[in-house]
């Protein structure tokens, strides 16, 4: 499927980069060219509490902003947002499109077998990404969790490539960044990680390869397309 | 005389050029950057000539406070400290008026509600300090996210009051903000409105002006009250204030004071039309439906306006830039046509609603809402509901939202 306007709603909980995520892949989509949007949607900013963000990513210039209460595609950043209900929506994958896409990290099935014959009527696709694990085996930390999810949406949908992806982190972790109180002291914390800056940005781009790797397979082996684009031109 | 003391083309410590504000903002040349709102405000002052910015963290315009600090330290700014509390800072952003600076303050929700009586002294002092307001919920039970309830409460205060759809228009409207506030035949404050989070916390693509550019500083000298300074100390304005003399002439003065600084806030009418190319915007107002609206609720509509067009449903949309000086008249001619009028609004009292109502002849074409309180999201699918509505069409259901 080919569609104008790609949303993206990303499930996270606090301290996981979900926000980052969906700046960087927003940064990345105007680096391609193409109109992108994208913002958070928390309460207090603490770890471990539910935390979404959004992109939107287009062919024309976008207006919509605030809560994606209708997306194509939805990451779950941590099982909890599923097993404990830590999101805004009930259930998770309330909203959801026809033939949208649910992306989730986790290395073991989580939904029952009602969440699974909705998704099936609304043929949303499913894609289970052992994220945490591949952050913390290619960067050797949990922090790159994020960049995990932004591969695998990258890698499925094809939204951003993969070029634009690291000039958006270059921007992004390459120079001193100002937000929150939150934000700031876990940009210090990642950055202790790494003995360089150099280092961070280098593995952080290694999970994102792996992850839109792995992602772009299940993809062409599931024959699953969902692409932003003129549907009118492709037809 | 004006001529031979003119800044315009010197340079500040900085190695800015002091630039005449209509080249820069409308000549210059423009780099498209993308940025959080929080970010393009930073980007905004950094070319204001601001003498004093004055900070205290709420949520959503915190991050913008923080980066203002950062300008700060690179000397874009005379000086920046944090208040004791909102009231604390908006006393000391009147008390840095009253020295003659360009002052700057950002401020949402509860902390905006709390430092309320300031606002008033600063219309009737002539104080043209702007104040950038990122609004969010100011309930209980607590909300950080956006609810535009505290704009209702600043309409009656005398400031000038402004709300900005995007990043795009925040950078912009806060640099000529401070020229329109600061014509002598105006000389008031400005509140400077953006729905928090939508506007402060979202990523966009927003043209700035060249970083080597700023605007010429403020001259206090301009204010048609005496500014403060030896010959004029803030004593003599504060000892004997009229209404504490029970006689004729007191009273008659407190009274034509305030008619004067309403007359003032109409007299900025001209300026702000000049400066923003008019006190709203229209698109297709012949059409029989027409969103009015303000702020987000304005990009939430023109994606309405999208989803309609897709089923063949012509729909036209007033954007209301300026709330005061109130734009009556601009609302009178561009509704004039329309059968329905929908006013899409992210508070729970509908206060944009029922000041249309109270400015056009059969009110009873206003729909006030679709309404969203508290925080939540406004989806463009129940702005185009409530218009099928309307017009006796039926529509999609959007209760259930998970089936």
């Amino acid at each position: 499927m080919i569609k104008k306007r790609l949303n993206v709603r990303m499930s996270g909980l606090g301290g996981q980069g979900a926000v980052t995520a969906a700046h960087v892949l927003a940064m990345a989509a105007n680096r391609d060219g193409k109109f992108s949007i994208s913002n958070p949607f928390f309460g207090a900013e603490k770890r471990m509490a539910p935390a979404e963000s959004y992109c939107r990513i287009g062919i024309e210039r976008i207006y919509d902003r605030g809560e994606l209460v209708f997306p194509d595609v939805i990451q779950v950043f941590h099982p909890q947002v599923i097993t404990m209900g830590k999101s805004y929506t009930m259930p998770f994958y309330s909203g959801v499109k026809e033939g949208g896409l649910v992306i989730i990290n986790s290395d073991q099935p989580l939904l029952s077998e009602e969440d699974i014959q909705r998704l099936k009527d609304l043929h949303v696709a499913l894609f289970y990404i052992a994220g945490t694990e591949l952050a913390i085996e290619v960067a050797g930390t949990e922090l790159s969790t994020n960049m995990s999810m932004l591969g695998s949406v990258a890698g499925i949908t094809k939204c951003v490539t993969m070029e634009a992806l690291d000039g958006a982190l270059q921007e992004r972790f390459g120079k001193k960044f100002v937000a929150s109180g939150g934000t700031a002291s876990l940009d210090e914390a990642i950055k202790k990680k790494f003995a360089k800056k150099e280092m961070l940005l280098a593995k952080n781009l290694a999970t994102v390869k792996a992850a839109y790797d792995i992602a772009s397979e299940w993809a062409e082996k599931n024959q699953y397309e969902l692409r932003v684009g003129n549907p009118a031109v492709a037809a | 005389m004006a001529d031979t003391h003119s800044v315009i083309g010197t340079k500040n410590k900085k190695g800015q050029t002091f630039t005449d504000t209509w080249k820069m903002m409308n000549e210059a040349p423009r780099t498209p950057s993308f940025y959080t709102g929080s970010e393009v405000i930073k980007e905004a002052l950094r070319r204001a000539s601001c003498d004093v910015m004055i900070a205290y963290p709420i949520t959503p315009q915190s991050e913008a406070a923080a980066l203002i600090g950062e300008l700060f330290a690179e000397g874009y700014i005379g000086d920046y400290f944090r208040g004791e509390s909102e009231f604390a800072v908006m006393s000391q952003c009147a008390g840095a008026a009253f020295g003659g600076a360009r002052v700057f303050t950002t401020t949402a929700g509860p902390g905006t509600m709390r430092a309320m009586e300031n606002f008033p002294m600063w219309s009737g002092a002539r104080l043209p300090i702007q104040m950038i307001v990122t609004c969010r919920g100011i309930n209980s039970p607590l909300s950080i996210q956006p609810d535009t309830l505290e704009i209702a409460y600043l309409l009656n205060t005398g400031m000038l009051v402004w709300h900005a759809e995007t990043a795009q228009d925040f950078f912009d409207w806060i640099l000529k903000g401070y020229m329109v506030s600061e014509e002598p035949d105006v000389h008031l404050p400005l509140a400077l409105c953006c729905d928090g989070f939508f506007v402060t916390h979202t990523k966009d693509v927003v043209n700035l002006t060249p970083t080597d550019m700023c605007l010429p500083p403020y001259d206090p000298y301009r204010s048609p009250v005496p500014c403060m300074d030896m010959e004029c100390p803030p004593v003599r304005m504060m000892r004997d204030p009229f209404i504490m003399k029970s006689n004729y002439i007191s009273y008659a003065t407190h009274a034509s004071w305030q008619q004067e600084v309403w007359a003032a806030v109409e007299r900025s009418r001209k300026h702000t039309i000049k400066w923003l190319n008019g006190l709203i915007e229209t698109e297709n107002t012949d059409a029989e439906v027409i969103i009015v609206a303000s702020g987000t609720a304005v990009s939430q509509g023109r994606e309405a306006i999208r989803l309609l067009e897709d089923e063949g449903i012509r729909c036209g949309l007033v954007k209301v830039k300026v709330l005061r000086p109130w734009p009556g008249e601009e609302i009178r001619e561009a509704t004039k046509n329309a059968k329905h009028i929908v006013v899409p609004e992210f508070n729970v009292t509908g206060w944009l609603a029922k000041e249309i109502k109270a400015t056009i002849p059969d009110s009873d074409r206003v729909n006030a809402g679709p309404h969203v309180c508290g925080g939540m999201t406004m989806p463009p699918e129940i702005i185009a509901s409530e218009i099928k509505t309307l017009l006796g069409m039926r529509t999609m259901s959007l209760a259930g939202r998970g089936s």
